[in-house]
């Protein structure tokens, strides 16, 4: 018989309604198996073991009863720190929020809540989402279950790795240039950045405000579109949400590939991309091509600009969202002599070197005198960015390349050079700058055995067709590895 | 400041004026606005710019701005943004203030106002939206954040919603500046949007001074006196400042680009930072918002529904013959102002209906603590008493205590004068047969009149009034006493 942490959300959802399984039975499976990985992985921060128990029990009890919440209730999801949850600790991965128990509830875990999911813990993530290999977390990194001794991506590796090694069995991250989709390539499995706005935003601690968006991840592309769906859609607290009727998103899953024009991204099949991923690509392209895809070569010029945009946009935007933690009203507090230099010191003692070297960048970006140079600058490349992509889409439904440009990566080989690991972004920042859904799908392993993603762009509001084209890519790759942790002898308590 | 100096030189003066708006909620969340609630009660994850928090526009804010930026004859534009605006400071959350940079809701207006030697029409540059920040206080020593002990903090006000209103520099003294923050004043009570009040500082000012040579095209520099909470605080800072100035240009010095404190107490102005330690304040477009859109319905709307203005009414009123003193008490004071204007809709002689209202009534509701509102009086009682005036049935000394009664509420005024016993007595009949048995009891008086001593008529109307309880016509009593002493000649 299968582990029941080994499920996808799909069969555990059946499990459930037939009664074969209990949600308190899965919960279970999923929390022996954080037992035993988690000592190897360090996927959470915090577990809560309590709130998850009464949260199945009340999955049983309404399943017992006839009720139906939909396809989540029961079901164990594991969130990222950085989204508020009631009464539960909350850190962004920072010693700055150390002990922080936020007084309310983020929207999308309200929404899961309200379906009946079970809320198993708070994953480990880059500190305050900022970074490329969860090594940035205060809180020690998160370790790739394909290797532990490597990274799982970032920022949201803890999510990633918990849904890839069952001790989840789905997860949401947030994606500010590729922190979900990057660590789910890294992981082997599938991640989702919806479209800007279709993901409310309220409780999500914000880090670059007008590029963040939550997103799911999931073992299969549907169960990635199920746990979007039901946390997609206008919110009245958010200002920035779209106030339209919610896009279809799982409408396309098993309509095919064939006439739909996939445009392969040029400038994202270089160099600097390593060659088994590459390759990888482009055989999964060649899959299309014989499914029926009309194959083009697209050229998006202002890609070479995209990082550079990116790395002070994002850095100006979280200067100011990160100074509200100043040790005046919660979180971590160093005393001193005066207000600023209590400040001062709680700031300096709170944010690790890369928040700090990106509060201190983003500072400057905005100073007078050189706003314009570097801020108004990187909106204009955001612009052009925009075109490329609007005039992209003329000629391609989706347009696909590498989520990343390698697999998972030693722990601590790029800590020492910052803009080595920002390059870990070329793909999937682009798309970020545009507000455009993107997503991963796995589809090899490398020599290595580390699992290689494949990036599924579509235009804003055309989670239909991104879906569509990467359930017809997992289809076609058949790719059904799982890690060795995952798959090693696991013991029920 | 000597004469001379005031011929010399010439003041430039622009004034910010912060308002906060009376909506039902704060700027970007659900709380109430409200005064006086106790500390850190009126407060939500939003305002106090908790991990996650978002903003999200109150629409009716910005229909009061718009109704503002509409009186001051603003162009109400069609598309507008927010900025977060970057500084540290405890009372201030997130450590940014949502406010308006470069795309602000309301530019290019203007006001008129009238000081005793002038007047003149102010340019608005711009009107914008932000949010108010809380308070600090701060407890022990000098109770300034420097060297104060500790600090407490109250968010209550944290998110009221604000509005700026920035004129051109076109004020040139400081009465007119006082004279132009009461006409600010006036126009945003008068839309009803904020009761703009100094003391409780729904209402203050930052005041930008510099002087110049007459005659000289360039401004000298400036200084900003900054959180001016009372009209005559405005006035006497700035004309601090204005004298202090030309004292440092004519004693060979230059002006130092600062911000300045006004200190009530002293009566000075004294500095605050200088400009190189300004802040940079690292505007940006805040993306938590959508920008603003204001389409032709809405702008139509707004200017549709606008309120008459303190200046029409104000000239409306000169028209009706008031003189400048009634006309802006009735200005002023909005209750006291509708009922002038329904007691002469319905007939009242304006002029005397302004005195009564200005007069009697003002001084009732002083003492009373009132607004005029919330005593008896209505535009009815007003008419019927001043009828009674222009009819003969109630003499001047008389109407007042009409008017006290029914200010009390005793009922209509000719049922008060009936029931105090007030009404003139209008049959001459019994005036003469009052006079007669007057002039018979003092025979001695009626004598030195004959003999051409008109002294004694004020005592022997006095005598009539008496004996006829004040209720005759003393003017008519007068005419018989005389006309008596000059047919026995
Ligand atoms: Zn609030």
């Amino acid at each position: 018989m299968t582990d029941p942490a080994d499920l996808t959300l799909g069969e555990a959802a059946a499990e459930l309604r037939s009664g074969s399984l209990s949600a308190r039975e899965l919960l279970d499976a999923v929390t022996a198996r954080a037992a035993n990985t988690e000592a190897q992985l360090h996927a959470f921060l915090t577990l809560d073991r309590d709130g998850a128990r009464t949260a199945a029990e009340a999955a049983d009890t309404a399943i017992a009863a006839g009720e139906d919440l939909g396809p989540l209730m029961g079901i164990p999801i594991a969130v990222k720190d950085n989204m508020c949850t009631r009464g539960i600790e909350t850190t962004a991965g920072s010693k700055i929020l150390s002990g922080y128990e936020p007084p309310y509830d983020a929207t999308v875990v309200s929404r899961l809540r309200d379906a009946g999911a079970v809320i198993v813990g708070k994953t480990n993530l880059d500190e305050f989402a900022m970074g490329s290999s969860t090594e940035n977390s205060a809180y020690g990194p998160t370790h790739n279950p394909w290797d532990t001794d490597r990274v799982p991506g970032g920022s949201s590796g803890g999510s990633a790795a918990s849904v890839a090694v069952g001790s989840s069995i789905a997860a949401l991250g947030s994606d500010t240039g590729g922190s979900i989709r990057q660590p789910a390539s890294l992981c082997g499995i599938v991640g989702a950045k919806p479209t800007y706005g279709l993901v409310s935003r309220y409780g999500l601690i914000a880090f670059a405000s007008s590029l963040d968006q939550i997103g799911p991840f999931a073992r299969n592309v549907g169960d990635t579109a199920t746990l979007l769906e039901v946390v997609a859609g206008f919110d009245i607290r958010d200002a920035t949400s779209f106030r339209g009727a919610r896009p279809d998103i799982a409408g396309g899953l098993t309509a095919g590939v064939a006439g739909v024009r996939v445009g392969m991204v040029k400038e994202l099949m270089g160099d600097a991309i390593a060659p088994p991923v590459r390759a990888a690509v482009q055989r999964t392209i060649d899959l299309l091509d014989d499914a029926g895809a009309e194959i083009v070569e697209i050229s998006m010029p202002s890609f070479d600009y995209a990082l550079s945009a990116y790395y002070l946009i994002a850095p100006a935007e979280c200067s100011a969202n990160l100074a509200r933690f100043d040790g005046v009203r919660y979180g971590l507090r160093v005393d001193g002599e005066t207000t600023e230099t209590m400040m001062g010191r709680s700031r300096a003692a709170g944010f690790g070197p890369e928040v700090s070297r990106r509060i201190l960048l983003g500072t400057y970006a905005l100073s007078a005198g050189y706003y314009d140079a570097f801020y108004g600058q990187a909106q204009r490349v955001r612009t052009l960015v925009r075109r490329d992509f609007a005039a992209a889409y003329e000629q391609a439904d989706v347009l696909v390349s590498p989520t990343a440009p390698s697999t998972a990566f030693p722990i601590g080989a790029k800590t020492a050079d910052p803009l080595e690991m920002y390059y870990q972004d070329i793909c999937t920042i682009p798309l970020n700058l545009a507000g455009d859904p993107g997503m991963s799908v796995p589809v090899a392993l490398d020599d290595d055995g580390l699992p290689i993603g494949f990036q599924v762009m579509a235009p804003a509001l055309g989670e239909k067709v991104m879906f569509q084209v990467g359930a017809e890519v997992e289809r076609l790759v058949a790719f059904d590895s799982r890690p060795a942790l995952a798959t090693s002898e696991v013991t029920l308590p | 400041m000597t004469d001379e100096a005031r011929v010399d030189w010439e003041a430039v003066i622009g004034i910010e004026t912060h308002v906060e708006l009376q909506t039902a909620s704060k700027m970007f969340c659900g709380c109430p606005v409200s005064f006086g609630a106790p500390p850190n009660t009126t407060v939500c994850p939003v305002c106090l710019g908790l991990p996650g928090a978002l903003p999200v526009p109150n629409e009716a804010a910005i229909e009061g701005i718009l109704r503002i930026g509409a009186a001051f004859g603003c162009e109400l534009v069609s598309y507008s943004e927010f900025h977060r605006k970057n500084y540290f400071y405890p009372d201030l959350p997130k450590n940014y203030q949502i406010s308006q940079y470069d795309l602000p809701l309301c530019v290019n207006g203007s006001v008129e106002i009238e000081t005793d030697e002038s007047s003149s029409t102010i340019g608005i540059t711009r009107v914008h939206m932000e949010e108010d920040t809380g308070k600090s206080l701060h407890v022990g020593e000098g109770g300034r954040i420097a060297d104060a002990d500790h600090s407490l903090l109250d968010f209550n006000r944290s998110g009221v919603p604000l509005v700026e209103i920035v004129s051109e520099p076109d004020i040139r003294s400081a009465a007119e500046a006082r004279a132009y923050g009461s006409e600010i004043q006036r126009i945003v009570r008068s839309l009803g949007v904020s009761d703009a009040r100094l003391e409780e500082g729904s209402m203050r000012f930052d005041a930008n001074i510099s002087v110049r040579r007459r005659g000289d095209e360039e401004f000298g520099t400036r200084t900003e006196v900054k959180n001016v909470n009372s009209l005559r605080s405005l006035q006497g800072a700035i004309a601090f400042e204005i004298e202090r100035q030309v004292r440092v240009l004519e004693g060979g010095g230059s002006v130092v680009q600062e911000t300045r404190h006004w200190n009530e107490a002293t009566g000075v102005t004294a500095s605050m930072r200088s400009k190189e330690e300004s802040e940079d304040y690292r505007y940006f477009q805040e993306p938590d918002l959508v920008p603003l859109e204001v389409d032709d319905a809405w702008r139509e709307r707004i200017v549709a529904s606008l309120p008459e203005l303190p200046s029409a009414r104000r000239s409306r009123y000169r028209a009706l013959g008031l003189d400048m003193i009634n006309a802006g008490l009735l200005v002023d004071d909005a209750a006291l102002g509708s009922l002038f204007d329904d007691a002469v809709a319905a007939g009242a002689d304006p002029a005397a209906t302004a005195n009564r209202l200005t007069g009697e009534v003002v001084a009732y509701t002083r003492r009373e603590g009132v607004g005029v509102s919330e005593t008896a009086l209505t535009a009815d009682h007003l008419v019927e008493l001043g009828t009674m005036v222009t009819e003969g049935d109630l003499s001047a000394t008389a109407a007042k205590d009409v008017l006290a009664g029914v200010l009390a509420g005793e009922g209509m005024p000719r049922a008060v004068a009936e029931q105090r016993d007030l009404l003139q007595i209008s049959d001459l009949g019994v005036i003469e047969a009052a006079v007669e048995s007057v002039l018979a009891e003092h025979a001695e008086a009626v004598e030195r009149m004959q003999g051409g001593d008109m002294k004694p008529v004020g005592f022997l109307v006095g005598q009539v009034m008496r004996a006829t309880g004040g209720k005759a016509d003393p003017k008519a009593v007068s005419e018989l006493i005389r006309s008596r002493a000059s047919s026995e000649t």
